[in-house]
């Protein structure tokens, strides 16, 4: 039998359904690639087989007993490690919160169950969500499987190597500047940052509460778009949820269909610091798309330049609120109760023991951007650029339907090799944060392997918000031409390699 | 024990004119907290009203309630403020175990509620209390310590946290700078905290109990020396927990700054610590050790833009202020000033008003929840709205004597039986045989016996000496074991010897 692991989610849902095969076959096979390849990759930081085989076995029997189920029951899923789930540790990659078991779901993970898919376990990250490589996870970080020597992208890399890697034919990861587009990008798989408000952030443990987005990830357009329809949609729970109904990602993505859509380039998302390789493989997508019907022009943003620095001290601001919470007094690690230290002297022992020293740089970042006499030249000033962001993609969008850029300015580099530069770390996310500053959609789909090193690029496609649908439509096109002139899917050339 | 210097209240009054300010914490009556589906309700076991909300769990996210919304604005409305057509909630930062997020969701620079003024009285003269703003916040949980001498986290070997109180929603009032009020300034500070008090209650957005601490007043005065316009440093006292304590502490305030200034030194800008039981300030934290709140918009949640027909809507619910009310009623009831002042003061007027509303003549009501009741509820140190007997039942005995079921002096056990669980007022005078014996053959048969007891009394009263009747009714009282209308007995006693 062709293992079940190299099938599309669409695939194994449709073998599902026609029990052709069971979720217990399909899951395990999962469970089996993880155990095989995962102490390489280290995708993973938790493994709920037991949890995930038993919810097979109910959606098995729920099926064969002729109940009427959610077209991805009994489909694995992989879920960040920022997401909290009943019953799993949930760490955030993070000292402090080790061996956390939260009390509730989140909203997304709920959805996930509501559909009866199977959660195989929670993914790698960078600490918090903070990074660009998942090298800042405290617990080790994790591989390309393009190449293992390489990140994986982060801070949602545990997600997009499983993906890349066959242990989960679909993952959910959070997107603040770039985590789940940037993962994609250089791991050749799909990864879509939903408008911010469309997919709930109930139970997604917070970076950056203006910022977060919980997103879908996946192997090509159309699972991405499936998994993007279970996951979205409006929450209570959630004041920033967006009450209206969400953009039919399903349709869109299997349109392929950009004839007459109008596709800008941003002239300020290309140039210096672009590696050739991304850039070649970028021209060549674009051509593409013109070529399939699609009228590409280029477009200018004139405060994107501006949009790093100012993520830089939204972000990290709402960080040192958001995380003042991990201070032992709770849940989580506690460092120092020795009867004898004050309550103010666990904290301080404890967060000094628990939080890594990419979180604590932010922390620190963020608690003088916000102090009295500093906050109107930073936080306010930078809450200024975020309005004249929001007033570029509103002007770009009076012209274009959606936007295109790289989605990340080189392709995966070495583990290590940024570690002690964060501002080269910071980089990463230069073409994608200007999308969570602003809450519109965007997402990261397959260009191609990089001429120069083989590695794989991303392009990025942003759209207005609440028109997620538009990023499927150039998704799916752009798929369907690339593979057409590879022969094959793109992680099919990895699979090759690897076999 | 204090060791402050202390001088004359007058002689400072003479030099300094105190400036007040006021920021009273209204904690709101909600059914669930400020952002989450918690109850409220006061005394629960502890962290039994939690949920990952309001215990502030990683992920978890607040949703505001609608109705403390509703609640905030309508105190706003009575405190004639400007409503916000948009306003935010903002992060204030800080550590403290109590704060289960370390950041406290309330509003800083965009209030709901802003630009208010209100109107009370002291001593016949009328102040205007400038209302700078009101604004929603959420309470914090509660910190028990445990293994000190005092109670306070000085000296305590651990602490416990209650987070029920976490969440619940207050309303925080904050006026402007108060001039003007001289040697009135404690009694001004107890007068608006009393306005407050029972224009809230009237209201009916929050219980207002000090002692439960659904009412919180901080307590700022500085010393203006006369004829400057130059503001003094300010003390902030914390821990004011009666409207007496809040006149008291402002008065000890004003004597201590007051000696500090005299004798050449600088007030320090702090909070201070009201000690009611040794009727003292100590100082707690100084400007120097006070925290940078490091303020900025809450990202969890959505602006608030109440409609201005809702508040047009909400602006009708507003009752009159309590003087106006206070002022209607007394005419009403042919009150005196006097005696209006009392019932207020020992808020008994809710009560004496529901106890009308239940049947009962205005005067009666008075009497009985301004004497029998309010000793009773002194000598339990509760509130008359405490007590274990309702309006209603009140209302009941006062019936019971206006059909001369029975007397007054029966009433008062009546009402002691009712005290003590026994029942409604009915019952008890059925089951313990309490009815007056309106049996005239008996009465007589007891009048008969006394008259040939004191024959010479009753040759008296022959005589026409009738106010020598007195002394016969309380033998016949006294046979009867008080179960006779004292009225019918005189009546009967003077027929028997005409």
């Amino acid at each position: 039998m062709t293992d079940l692991t190299r099938f599309t989610a669409a695939q194994l849902a449709a073998m599902l359904g026609a029990q052709e095969v069971s979720s217990q076959e399909v899951t395990r096979a999962h469970l089996d690639r993880i155990a095989e390849v995962d102490d390489d990759i280290h995708a993973f930081l938790f493994v709920d087989a037991e949890r995930a085989l038993d919810t097979a076995l109910q959606i098995d029997n729920r099926r064969s007993a002729g109940e009427t189920l959610h077209p991805l029951a009994g489909v694995p899923v992989a879920v960040k490690d920022v997401f909290c789930y009943t019953g799993t540790p949930t760490t955030c990659a993070s000292k402090i919160l080790q061996g956390w078991y939260p009390p509730y779901n989140a909203t997304v993970v709920q959805r996930l169950l509501d559909a009866g898919m199977v959660i195989l376990g929670k993914t790698n990250m960078d600490e918090f969500a903070m990074g660009s490589s998942t090298e800042n996870s405290a617990f080790g970080p994790t591989r390309n499987p393009w190449d293992l020597t390489r990140i994986p992208g982060g801070s949602g890399g545990g997600s997009a190597a499983s993906l890349a890697g066959f242990e989960a034919p679909l993952a959910i990861g959070s997107d603040t500047g770039g985590s789940i587009r940037q993962p994609a990008a250089v791991t050749g798989t799909v990864g879509t940052k939903p408008t911010y408000g469309g997919s709930s952030r109930y139970g997604l443990i917070a970076m950056a509460s203006s910022l977060d987005t919980p997103g879908p990830c996946a192997r090509n357009v159309l699972d991405a778009a499936l998994l993007h329809a279970v996951i979205s949609g409006y929450d209570p729970q959630d004041s920033t949820s967006i009450n209206a109904a969400p953009a039919d990602v399903v349709t869109a993505a299997r349109s392929s269909d950009v004839r007459g859509m109008k596709i800008g380039i941003v002239k300020e998302l290309s140039g210096e610091g672009y590696s050739e390789g991304v850039e070649a493989r970028f021209n060549e997508a674009v051509e593409l798309l013109a070529s399939a019907g699609a009228e590409v022009i280029e477009v200018s943003c004139p405060h994107f330049p501006a949009a790093l620095g100012a993520y830089y001290l939204i972000m990290p601001s709402e960080v040192s609120s958001n995380l003042a919470r991990f201070d032992a007094m709770r849940y989580g690690l506690r460092v120092g109760d020795d009867q004898v230290n004050s309550a103010e002297q666990v904290m301080r022992l404890t967060r000094d023991a628990g939080l890594g020293a990419e979180v604590k740089r932010r922390i620190i970042l963020g608690t003088y951007a916000l102090s009295s006499g500093y906050y109107d030249a930073y936080y306010g000033s930078a809450q200024k650029v975020r309005t004249l962001i929001i007033q570029d993609f509103a002007q770009a969008f009076s012209q274009v339907d959606v936007l295109v850029s790289p989605t990340t300015p080189t392709t995966a580099f070495p583990l290590g090799e940024r570690l002690d530069d964060p501002m080269a770390m910071y980089m990463a996310d230069l073409c994608t944060i200007p999308s969570n500053l602003a809450g519109n959609c965007a997402a990261s789909f397959p260009a191609g392997l990089a001429p120069d090193d083989g590695l794989p690029v991303g392009i990025q496609v942003m759209a207005p918000v609440m028109c997620d649908d538009r990023l499927y439509r150039v998704g799916s096109a752009l798929e369907r031409l690339l593979e057409a002139s590879w022969g094959s899917p793109l992680l099919a050339q990895l699979d090759k390699e690897q076999r | 024990m204090s060791v402050d210097e202390l001088m004359d209240f007058d002689e400072v009054i003479a030099s300094y004119d105190p400036v007040l300010g006021l920021e009273v914490h209204v904690e709101l009556n909600t059914a669930s907290k400020m952002f989450c589906s918690c109850s409220t309700l006061f005394g629960a076991d502890p962290n039994s009203q939690t949920c990952p909300v309001c215990l502030g769990l990683p992920g978890s996210l607040p949703v505001v309630n609608g109705k403390a919304v509703e609640s905030s604005i309508r105190i706003g409305l009575a405190l004639n403020c400007s409503i916000a057509q948009w306003c935010r909630f903002a992060r204030k930062n800080y550590f403290y175990p109590d704060m289960t997020k370390n950041f406290q969701t309330s509003q800083y620079d965009e209030p709901l509620c802003f630009d208010g003024e209100v109107d009370i009285e002291v001593n016949q003269q009328r102040f205007t209390i400038p209302i700078e703003r009101a604004h929603m916040e959420e309470d914090a949980g509660k910190s028990v310590h445990r293994g000190g001498t005092t109670g306070r986290i000085l000296g305590a070997d651990y602490s416990l946290m209650d987070y029920n109180r976490a969440g619940v929603p207050l309303v925080e009032i904050v006026t402007k700078p108060i001039f003007g009020t001289g040697a009135d300034a404690p009694a001004v500070a107890r007068a608006y905290v009393t306005f407050l008090r029972d224009m809230i209650r009237d209201l009916g957005v929050s219980d207002v109990r000090m002692e439960q601490g659904s009412l919180r007043c901080d307590a700022n005065v500085s010393l203006m020396p006369k004829g400057s316009t130059t503001l003094g440093t300010r003390t902030e006292t914390k821990n004011v927990n009666s409207l007496r304590s809040i006149e008291k502490a402002l008065r000890y305030e004003i004597c201590r700054q007051g000696a500090v200034l005299a004798s050449g030194g600088r007030v320090i800008q702090e909070t201070r610590h009201w000690h009611e039981d040794g009727g003292f300030t100590s100082p707690g934290r100084s400007k120097e050790q006070a925290e940078d709140y490091r303020y900025f918009p809450e990202p969890d949640l959505v602006p608030i833009a109440p409609s201005p027909q809702w508040i047009d809507e909400l602006r009708q619910t507003i009752p009159d202020p309590p003087a106006v009310r206070q002022a209607a009623l007394r005419d009403l009831w042919g009150f005196t000033e006097l005696e209006m002042r009392d019932v207020v003061a020992a808020q008994a007027l809710e009560l004496i008003e529901a106890t009308v509303q239940a049947g009962s003549p205005a005067h009666p009501a008075r009497k009985w929840w301004m004497t029998q009741l309010a000793r009773h509820a002194n000598a339990a140190q509760i509130e008359l709205d405490q007590l274990a007997i309702s309006p209603q039942q009140v209302a009941e005995v006062q019936a019971l004597i206006d059909q001369g079921v029975i007397n007054d002096k029966v009433a008062r056990s009546v009402i002691e039986s009712v005290l003590d669980g026994e029942g409604n007022p009915g019952e008890i005078v059925q089951k313990q045989g309490l009815a007056v014996v309106s049996d005239s053959s008996l009465l007589q048969a007891a009048i008969d016996e006394v008259i040939a007891a004191n024959p010479d009394v009753a040759d008296k009263i022959r005589a026409g000496k009738v106010q020598a009747v007195g002394a016969l009714i309380g033998s016949v009282m006294t046979a009867m074991s008080g179960k006779a209308d004292a009225a019918k007995v005189r009546e009967m006693i003077v027929a028997s010897l005409s």
